[in-house]
């Protein structure tokens, strides 16, 4: 027989908070944000298929960092949680604060009782009637919930540094382009540039009726950015002069727009996938 | 309300109605222990499908009976089952909208968990399934029989399914009716129908079934012209389900009632209809 090891129950709950931010820092960020027709959720994510970014329901949007799997199945109890509400009730009695806290009961579990915290970090998003019924709920692996104001950032190592950088170039009530623009500026930092690609973009917008997620194609996403773009173009390789000549003179550079002068190989680098 | 989790070995996947099994919350309309009636005609309904060039028009009468009483006047029957198709119902008004409903929330449930839509084709035997597992409470008198059509965006074309009572589906390549009236609306879309037809004479053909069918049972609601209730029409096509605006109907409907009552031999024009019969005898 041998007796376990005492934990004293900070080390315990430190060491599961310490293993899941560094697994969740290990991923790519997601910058949800409101503009002037509903909420935005743009990530950094290369495959077409994986998606970090879904519909819940008629107005709620769900998008997750950290290990996949995980959030998928998150995502999934959130669609079946809020079909099952519409059906015992009605559609209007779905809405994000109750599957936000039945996410946080669900993480907080895990987090105490399991061996292993869940590697994750969930927006839940609620579009309202006007600007200031929007919701965004952020919660963490431990199952703490915030209720955020405007915009919130999440997954990835440099949480902070995009916050400070969506802070400087967002404006709430800005257009869906401008809003993406600043969105991806503050994904990509100043050393690199993102295209359409490697972006996964969705909307729940005021206009679209009673399902009011859509996800943006590649065509749309490559169209808004390059509308904000400077005369120099992103992609260094084809040789074809720049399409977009009237933009040529747009006066509004972005802080970090102009400098991005690097190829677009290598900088990956802090992140190790 | 806690979130719905289970273990790996018991998900249900994308079905909803699993889900439901799962909950506890699916709804019994059969009761076992009850005997068994012969099984009826789906009664009290007249809906009707129709392929024209670019996809379907699907239509259905406003009325509910009860006995031989006017339950409802402003009964729906043609629902959008979701952006490329359409279901329309006949049978017990309860069951059937209950039906709907959870058809519904199933092919938007799968939508939202898989990431992609079913086939027309996967809706259709989603549906089909659903008809058959109703099967008991059809055995007691709650038939439901349904209509199913749709733009198959896969292959371009507009398609229509009609059922039975145990879920048999059966694709039909230009026209379906279901309910009480299909016979009479069946008979005037069979005779009406020309391949590759237009919107419009597809929704007039549509108008004109309705209203023969109205014509000779009682089960199903004519144009109602004094509360302004006319049959619900919709057309499913590259663009989706859209349903007509009840002034497009109105107007079809009219120019229906104005070839009808011109050109007729002179026993119509004396005992022209008088809604009120105010005018004198």
């Amino acid at each position: 027989m041998t007796m376990p090891f005492y934990v004293p129950a900070e080390q315990m709950m430190k060491d599961k908070a310490d293993f899941a931010r560094k697994n969740i820092a290990r991923g790519k960020a997601l910058v949800a944000l409101y503009y002037a027709d509903g909420i935005l959720i743009a990530a950094e994510n290369t495959s077409a298929t994986l998606r970090k970014v879904s519909e819940i329901y008629d107005r709620i949007a769900f998008a997750g960092a950290g290990k996949y799997n995980e959030y998928d199945r998150l995502r999934i109890a959130g669609v079946r949680h809020a079909d099952l509400k519409g059906y015992s009730y009605s559609r209007e009695d779905v809405d994000a604060q109750s599957l936000a806290n039945a996410y946080a009961q669900m993480l907080g579990d895990v987090f105490t009782h399991e061996i292993k915290p869940m590697e994750v970090e969930i927006v839940v998003a609620e579009l309202g009637t006007g600007q200031d019924s929007d919701r965004l709920f952020h919660i963490f692996y431990d199952g703490t919930v915030v209720d955020e104001e405007g915009f919130t950032v999440l997954g990835g190592g440099e949480v902070e540094a995009i916050i400070e950088r969506v802070r400087q170039s967002y404006e709430p009530g800005s257009p869906l382009d401008e809003a993406l623009r600043a969105a991806v500026t503050a994904l990509a930092g100043p050393e690199r540039s993102l295209g359409a690609a490697e972006l996964e973009v969705a909307v729940l917008s005021r206009s679209n009726g009673r399902r009011a997620f859509r996800r943006l194609s590649d065509e749309d996403v490559a169209a808004m950015l390059e509308r904000g773009e400077p005369a120099a173009p992103a992609a260094p390789e084809p040789a074809a002069p720049a399409p977009a000549d009237e933009t040529a003179t747009a006066p509004e550079t972005e802080a970090g727009a102009e400098t991005s002068g690097e190829e677009p190989g290598e900088p990956e680098a802090p992140t190790d996938g | 309300m806690t979130l719905p989790t289970f273990r790996a070995d018991d998900d249900p996947g994308p079905s909803f109605l699993g889900v439901l099994a799962r909950t506890g919350a699916v709804p019994v309309w059969a009761d076992p222990g009850a005997q068994a009636t012969p099984l009826t005609h789906a009664h009290g309904t007249t809906v009707v499908a129709i392929r024209y060039a670019d996809g379907v028009v699907m239509a259905g009468d406003r009325r509910a009976t009860s006995g031989n009483l006017i339950a409802h006047r402003n009964m729906e029957k043609v629902f959008a089952a979701d952006r490329h198709s359409g279901v329309a119902i006949a049978g017990a008004a309860g069951p059937a909208v209950e039906m709907v409903k959870l058809f519904q929330l199933q092919l938007e449930h799968y939508e939202k968990v898989e990431g992609a839509q079913l086939s027309l084709e996967g809706k259709a035997n989603q549906l089909g399934q659903m008809v058959r597992s109703h099967l008991p409470a059809a055995m007691q008198g709650f038939v439901v029989v349904p209509l199913f059509a749709g733009f198959d965006v896969r292959r371009g074309t507009g398609r229509l399914f009609e059922y039975d009572v145990t879920g048999g589906r059966y694709e039909e390549s230009d026209f379906a009716a279901t309910g009480s009236g299909s016979l009479h609306a069946g008979t005037v879309i069979k005779l009406g129908y020309r391949p590759g037809m237009d919107r419009d004479a597809a929704v007039d053909l549509a108008i004109n079934s309705l209203f023969q069918a109205a014509d000779e049972d009682s089960a199903t609601g004519g144009p109602d012209l004094v509360r302004g209730i006319y049959p619900v029409v919709a057309t499913i096509t590259a663009e989706g389900f859209e349903r007509l605006g009840d002034d497009d109907v109105a107007e079809h409907f009219r120019a229906l009632l104005d070839e009808l009552a011109a050109p007729r031999s002179t026993t119509t024009a004396a005992t022209a209809p008088s809604m009120g019969g105010g005018d004198g005898r």
